[in-house]
């Protein structure tokens, strides 16, 4: 692949900790290489900051190759920057162009609170996860795999559903900062599968109100969760979670 | 005198005997015991999940901000286990065999054979659990091929395999947090353990918000650490992974095993620049479909496509007729080293051979046709159908082929070079997976114990959840059982307050540096004399250089290293520091067992012991052994050695012609 080196103005977002109130500073991101990420385009600016005596920029990230979940900046007004069903981290120099101004800021949530800098608190999930995100089997009470004959097509969308790694851009990306895409996804791994049948209608309520409890917003019905989820995981999940909450309550 | 603690009898049997005779706890005595698990991947969570069910207090501990984001999530292909669900001949047996093979002759036997004997159970609790492993049209479960083996053994969930299994894992980890049995400790990074009397009692934490260093006692400390391949700062392991946890560990008196053993993935996307933070993995199972080649001429710079089937070296189906290029890891990796050495290398920079699916999306593409009942397709419907068919089953690495390299995977081959992906190394552990400290136990990538010297593929998930669901239960309780009567660990101990001192000074040794250079040049710099000396190819010559420079290396990292920022709030440089402090010692023990084992085997290759045609050369009569390194002070290392006994498998030259 042909590449170029590029020069860039930053305009990124610096905050001390939770309690400061924080502001955007610029930056120059200067001979960027087209074939690099987005994150090492910031290695090379934190690196840059560090030799001149400056704090460099604190951002989540950890596997780099789009899986974990970890990496979160908010691009140029965008979950995860222009490429749609990419992560920060897998999104590429090759998407601006020369002298382009590019705007990072943190998850923008009243249940992200921001830690420092890009770097948010996102352990509301884990809480919505504990209120109902498994199917309750001790180790070892197992049958057969295969007892359990699974129609390709549900155990396909499971699938589809699981695929969700827990960034937060569905949070990010709402108006309402609304957790709907994720906490569906959850819902809808379990609800298509024979495994979570005996479950069903606590995990959906508990799960919702949990999700509730942490301050995260109505859903807005405009899907901007769907268009910035890095793993494109469908809004159809919402109408399956909506449908599991109201016959959960009817069954009530 | 090494005590592995391998229990008598026939290799069938001994995993059955020792469980129906290990020592149990009383539910009651259960629930006074405090366990603290460090690493929540998949031994970690399993573990944790596992032992919280059973009633003990469990305590987790990991950097990442989530469980759920442990390194074991990044892992692509699958899962081995012997069901023989496909009826192509696969037994306990056969998957213990090949595990042996594979590793050329440098696992413990019995380890193997257990853990061959709890693969089926760990696909059975992972479905109960509601993974959605890839299924047949009749609801059933389906499985590929992987390398080394010769049988379809290998579950998975699209590309996705190691993300299902450990939300999977974190789900019963949740479960049990959401009961108050297990307590998390997110964003907390283990400094150090603390020794009583010879036993492990707990570990100095720091807390990587607020950087408030923190005293956590246990009855016992289980490390699920994951492997250190991050010393060669270039690898796919996440960034984050680090080996500080298991390096304290050894500090503390636990054996480091087999250092040495680095596995270099032959599929991996090349380096592009300086720029480069870490390496893509493109999973193994490519290679089921994927043909591996290079021109037959010397630095043909013509495109992929332009250069007709006559011109093409697939070199691995040349040299192994009987595998192709479905190898082991490590001889796909050397040949591909060799081709790109002797100059047939591709792409700009010359170091890449092509993986290319031309010919398997034509035959999906023909099959597609027939099971659609189209018998007149032209070639252009054939390769959009096999396209479509390839896609459902590599999706998601073709994409994100396309978005590293900005090439299209579909229609020109893709690139690929290899990279260091694995330790088969780590803290050595007895069969009940405590390592030579009481009470201290490594589990999953972190010990030494089950992959030899080479790990197959899809070998990995099967052993991090084996340890986890599977055998730790059982053998933790074997220790426990003589500790029910050990009250709650004070942590007011005078061992806690050395090990907080030294941890504490060390951090403030960082910040009072305030040298010139960066953590990341430090880092970089110790990868390049590892990749370049201790890499795919080893010599005496360079591993002796190599501790030379390390050792400068080190010496300049202490007197010129700069963290900016403080100690007392989120400081990634300052984590940052303190791993890549441990990666220059434990850089210099790797060099050090290299240069001890001569002999070739496995991912160890010193170019010295050879065959005449390139193949790793053994030297049984003088190696067949475990490399147990002692630490003995400051950076000095005694070599005990556990001997290897193959009562059941006659080790030979591995062959895969």
């Amino acid at each position: 692949m042909e590449h170029t080196t590029i020069n860039l103005n930053l305009k990124v977002w610096r905050q001390k900790n939770a309690e400061d109130k924080g502001q955007f500073e610029n930056y120059k991101a200067e001979n960027i290489s087209t074939e690099m990420s987005f994150l090492e385009m910031f290695d090379v600016l934190n690196e840059k900051l560090i030799n001149e005596g400056q704090d460099p920029v604190a951002f989540d990230h950890d596997c780099r190759e789009g899986i974990c979940g970890m990496c979160s900046m908010h691009i140029n007004g965008r979950a995860h920057g222009p490429w749609s069903g990419t992560t920060t981290c897998q999104l590429h120099m090759r998407a601006f162009k020369d002298g382009e101004t590019i705007t990072v800021e943190p998850w923008r949530a009243k249940a992200f609170p921001v830690l420092k800098d890009l770097t948010v608190d996102r352990s509301a999930f884990d809480r919505i996860q504990q209120a109902g995100g498994y199917v309750s089997v001790n180790t070892g009470n197992a049958q057969d795999g295969n007892a359990l004959p699974i129609d390709k097509k549900n155990a396909d969308a499971s699938f589809d559903a699981a695929m969700c790694i827990g960034c937060g851009a569905c949070v990010a990306a709402c108006k309402n900062s609304s957790a709907m895409l994720f906490t569906s996804a959850k819902v809808s791994q379990y609800a298509l599968l024979p495994q979570g049948q005996p479950e069903r209608t606590t995990r959906v309520m508990n799960m919702v109100a949990q999700m509730d409890k942490e301050g995260f917003g109505a859903c807005t019905n405009t899907g901007a969760c769907e268009a910035e989820c890095p793993k494109e995981i469908s809004i159809s999940n919402i109408a399956r979670l909506n449908r599991e909450y109201l016959n959960a309550q009817l069954s009530l | 005198m090494i005590n592995n603690r391998i229990p008598a009898g026939e290799l069938a049997q001994k995993w059955s005997t020792y469980k129906s005779t290990c020592k149990l706890v009383n539910p009651a005595n259960k629930r006074s015991i405090d366990i603290i698990v460090v690493g929540t991947g998949l031994a970690g969570a399993s573990a944790a999940a596992t032992l919280a069910e059973l009633g003990y207090n469990v305590k987790t501990f990991c950097f990442q901000d989530s469980g759920r984001r442990a390194h074991s999530i990044a892992a692509q292909g699958g899962i081995n286990a012997a069901k023989n669900y496909q009826n192509d001949g696969d037994s306990v047996y056969r998957l213990f065999y090949d595990t042996i093979k594979g590793g050329d002759y440098r696992a413990r036997e019995a380890n193997v054979h257990r853990l061959a004997e709890v693969s089926g159970n760990i696909i059975d609790q992972c479905v109960a659990q509601g993974v959605p492993f890839a299924r047949e049209y009749g609801g059933l479960l389906s499985n590929r091929s992987f390398g080394g083996t010769q049988v379809q053994r290998t579950f998975y969930a699209a590309g996705q395999t190691g993300q299902q299994l450990l939300l999977g894992a974190y789900s019963a980890q949740m479960r049990q947090v959401s009961i108050g049995a297990i307590k998390e400790y997110n964003r907390h990074e283990m400094l150090d353990v603390v020794v009583i009397d010879g036993k492990a009692r707990g570990i100095i934490a720091r807390n990587l918000v607020t950087g408030e260093i923190e005293r956590h006692g246990a009855h016992a400390v289980l490390l699920c650490t994951g492997g250190y391949g991050n010393v060669f700062f270039l690898s796919t392991n996440a960034m984050g992974s680090n080996v500080t946890a298991a390096w304290k560990a050894h500090k503390k008196g636990a054996y480091f095993g087999n250092p040495c053993f680095t596995q270099i993935h032959p599929t991996c996307i090349p380096v592009s620049g300086d720029h480069q933070s870490k390496l893509t993995l493109m999973s193994e199972s490519l290679r089921n479909d994927g043909r591996i080649w290079v021109p037959k001429k010397q630095g043909d710079s013509r495109k992929a496509y332009d250069i007709p089937e006559e011109e093409r070296d697939y070199y691995l189906e040349r040299r192994y007729p009987a595998f192709g290029n479905l190898v082991p890891r490590d001889v796909a990796s050397r040949a591909a080293k060799e081709r790109c050495d002797a100059g047939y290398g591709v792409g700009t920079s010359k170091m890449a051979v092509y993986l290319d699916f031309a010919s398997a999306i034509e035959r999906y593409g023909k099959i597609e046709a027939t099971k659609q009942g189209i018998h007149n397709a032209s070639k252009e419907e054939i390769i959009k159908m096999g396209k479509g068919v390839v896609k459902e089953k590599y999706g998601n690495l073709f994409d994100m082929y396309a978005k590293i390299t900005g090439e299209d995977p579909y229609s020109i081959p893709m690139r690929i070079y290899p990279a260091v992906h694995y330790t088969m190394g780590g803290l050595w552990v007895d069969y009940e997976l405590m390592t030579s400290v009481p009470g201290l136990y490594a589990l999953g990538e972190a010990n030494f114990s089950d992959h030899g010297a080479n790990r197959l593929g899809a070998s990995a998930l099967m052993q991090g959840l084996a340890d986890g669901y599977f055998v730790i239960p059982y053998t933790i309780g074997n220790y426990l059982a003589d500790e029910i009567r050990t009250p709650k660990i004070d942590t007011k101990q005078k061992a806690f307050d050395d090990a907080e001192k030294i941890v504490k000074d060390r951090i403030a040794h960082f910040m009072n540096v305030k040298g010139t250079k960066s953590v990341d040049y430090f880092h970089k710099a110790l990868g390049k004399i590892m990749w370049d000396k201790c890499g795919m190819a080893r010599n005496a010559a360079g591993l002796k250089q190599a501790i030379q420079e390390i050792r400068t290396l080190r010496e300049e990292f202490w007197k010129d290293v700069r963290v900016p920022g403080t100690a007392d709030s989120l400081n990634p440089e300052l984590d940052k520091a303190g791993r890549v402090a441990d990666f220059l010692e434990l850089g210099e023990l790797m060099c050090i067992d290299a240069l001890n084992r001569e002999e070739s085997c496995g991912g160890h290759f010193r170019e010295e012991h050879q065959t005449e045609d390139g193949e790793a050369l053994r030297n049984d009569e003088n190696f067949m052994y475990v490399a147990c390194w002692e630490n003995i002070g400051n950076n000095e290392w005694q070599l005990n050695k556990e001997d290897l006994v193959y009562d059941v498998i006659h080790p030979s030259q591995r062959n895969y012609k």
